[in-house]
């Protein structure tokens, strides 16, 4: 059964992906291997990982300015993340976001969504309606 | 959100496609944020790097650049962030022609753009501060943190393309800390111990990022019984900004917005102490006493001509070691500044590079350090050691006159 959750209005158009979830920041410079498409700061909780094609969702922005444009340099090259879900965004990754025309939401309702959500499920990103769907769980949760 | 008639003529495509696309980033990032309608800014500064905008953005800019005068010229001052390239000197970086190449198509159609190519992240040392009230668009966190906290102006974080469009349209959509009520305190620290010198005053604004943790919390600072330098500042403001994503801060009796805690909303906050142990703990996780330092770096924030003589003076007369190398990133203006006062000449008898209008984390900072077998890399700059972790670097953090000793030694003292 699907379940619905609803945030602010976000920037792009709807997507539908699976999930890669963290309680965890963000932050394109800081913690990406761009060229590889994976997390690669060893302290975040997604080292290792690939992102390109998931629905990321982690909690908040942190870092600088870079993300703006990187975000769109990445999506140029088809490897970057779906879409992106945060509790709270900052400005830059909004900035990102809309450059690169890439799906972004934030401020979830229901609460933290990193915990809403799972590495896995299957959700629908809606946010010119300020809806996220989860139309499938991860089997084992 | 509510446009003026300019902006909805922008918007229709009656001034190009430049500015219609500027007007359509801005109605987007507006509703995000819940703009009621646009500001206009007196500058705008562009944070744009070749190794973050890339290929694509690089393209991007060039097609604006390439239309007509009226239709590509910035309608407000508007001036840029350090480079990634320092074109003088690249090669013996192990930065290759590929990487100059974009960076000079960049720099084209930046000119031809009308935006004043200035490489700084210290504009408000350097260029034109803003002052109290002033609404800007700034990029880089460094350069926001310290103009929304030391001048009192307004400016969100401002990603390279929100200034491009802000320059293109000359105004900004109003939200966050353009607004009065985004400005008063809503996390109160107490500062038990004095920083002493720049790293000090970085660690302190690295440990109250961290704590605060987001863009939406303004810290109010209570404790710090002395003014600091503007070189103190920017230091604090930098760190504070890369490890919580903080835009503005206040500190009683110094900040001008908050001569009392009462001026910020901050009295009727729950108190939160930073003590020596916290500043302590943030240290020792980039401590590495006694081990082998393959490069120093002096950047992030970039030299004021202030710090470009302490450097100078702290190299006089000393070699580097031979396996270690330093670099010292400055903007074009200070660097000549700097010449003239023969404060490159001792930076560069000692062994050390200067380099003009770059800042070392924006200059494909992952590719140089495997071009020249960097690893471990020391720097007083505490914003910096906490973006190279990702880069493939081992960081650590010394102050100033404590990473030219090893400098000297090879080794961390």
């Amino acid at each position: 059964m699907s379940e619905i959750l609803s945030c602010h209005v976000g920037i792009g158009a709807k997507v539908q992906g699976e999930a890669l979830v963290a309680s965890d920041n963000f932050s394109a410079r800081y913690d990406l291997d761009r060229i590889k498409g994976i997390f690669s700061r060893p302290e975040h909780a997604l080292a290792g990982q690939s992102y390109v094609g998931k629905i990321l969702v982690l909690n908040t922005a942190k870092g600088g300015v870079a993300t703006a444009w990187m975000l769109y340099e990445m999506a140029s090259r088809g490897m970057a993340p779906k879409a992106l879900l945060l509790n709270t965004a900052n400005t830059i990754l909004a900035q990102g976001a809309a450059l690169a025309g890439m799906p972004l939401c934030d401020r979830f309702a229901d609460g933290d969504i990193t915990t809403l959500v799972k590495t896995g499920d299957a959700v629908v990103v809606d946010p010119e309606n300020g809806q996220v769907t989860i139309t499938d769980r991860q089997a084992d949760w | 959100m509510r446009l003026s008639e300019s902006a909805e003529a922008m918007l229709a495509g009656e001034m190009g496609p430049a500015r219609q696309w500027a007007v359509e980033h801005q109605i987007q990032i507006g509703r995000m944020f819940d703009a009621a309608d646009m500001v206009a800014v007196s500058q705008a500064h562009m944070m744009a790097d070749p190794e973050s905008v890339g290929p694509a953005g690089v393209e991007l800019v060039e097609r604006f650049a390439a239309l007509p005068p009226d239709q590509r010229r910035v309608v407000i001052p508007m001036i840029t962030d350090p480079r990634g390239v320092d074109l003088n000197y690249y090669d013996p970086l192990g930065q290759t022609v590929e990487m100059a190449n974009l960076e000079r198509r960049f720099i084209m159609a930046c000119r031809s753009m009308g935006i004043v190519m200035t490489n700084t992240c210290i504009n408000y040392q350097t260029v034109m501060p803003p002052v109290r009230g002033d609404h800007v668009a700034y990029g880089d966190t460094g350069v926001v943190i310290y103009s929304n906290s030391f001048c009192g102006a307004r400016s969100n974080f401002e990603g390279g393309p929100s200034a491009l469009a802000a320059g293109l349209t000359g105004y900004t959509p109003r939200y966050g800390l353009h607004l009065n009520e985004n400005r008063v305190a809503t996390k109160r620290y107490v500062v038990d111990k004095q920083p002493e010198e720049l790293t000090e005053w970085g660690v302190l604004g690295a440990v109250i990022g961290r704590r605060a943790g987001s863009y939406w919390e303004v810290p109010v600072i209570e404790g710090i019984d002395q003014v600091p330098t503007s070189d103190a500042a920017k230091h604090m403001g930098a760190a504070m900004a890369s490890y919580g994503s903080t835009p503005l801060f206040h500190i009683v009796g110094v900040t001008p917005e908050c001569d009392t805690l009462a001026d910020v909303n901050g009295q009727h906050l729950p108190v939160e102490r930073i003590t020596a142990q916290d500043t302590a703990q943030l240290r020792g996780s980039f401590g590495a006493t006694g081990e082998k330092v393959d490069v120093v770096v002096f950047a992030a924030p970039q030299l004021s001509l202030v710090e470009m003589q302490s450097v100078a003076e702290l190299c006089r007369g000393r070699k580097l070691h031979a396996d270690t190398s330093m670099l010292v990133c400055t903007p074009a203006s200070v660097y000549v500044d700097a010449q003239a006062a023969g404060f490159i000449e001792d930076i560069e008898n000692f062994g050390a590079r200067v380099l003009q209008g770059t800042c070392f984390y924006q200059q494909y900072a992952r590719e140089i350090g495997e071009a020249n077998g960097w690893t471990r890399l020391l720097s007083n700059s505490t914003k910096i050691v906490n973006i190279l972790g990702g880069y493939g670097y081992k960081p650590a953090l010394a102050s100033m006159s404590a990473c030219i000793d090893a400098a000297v030694a090879g080794e961390i003292v």
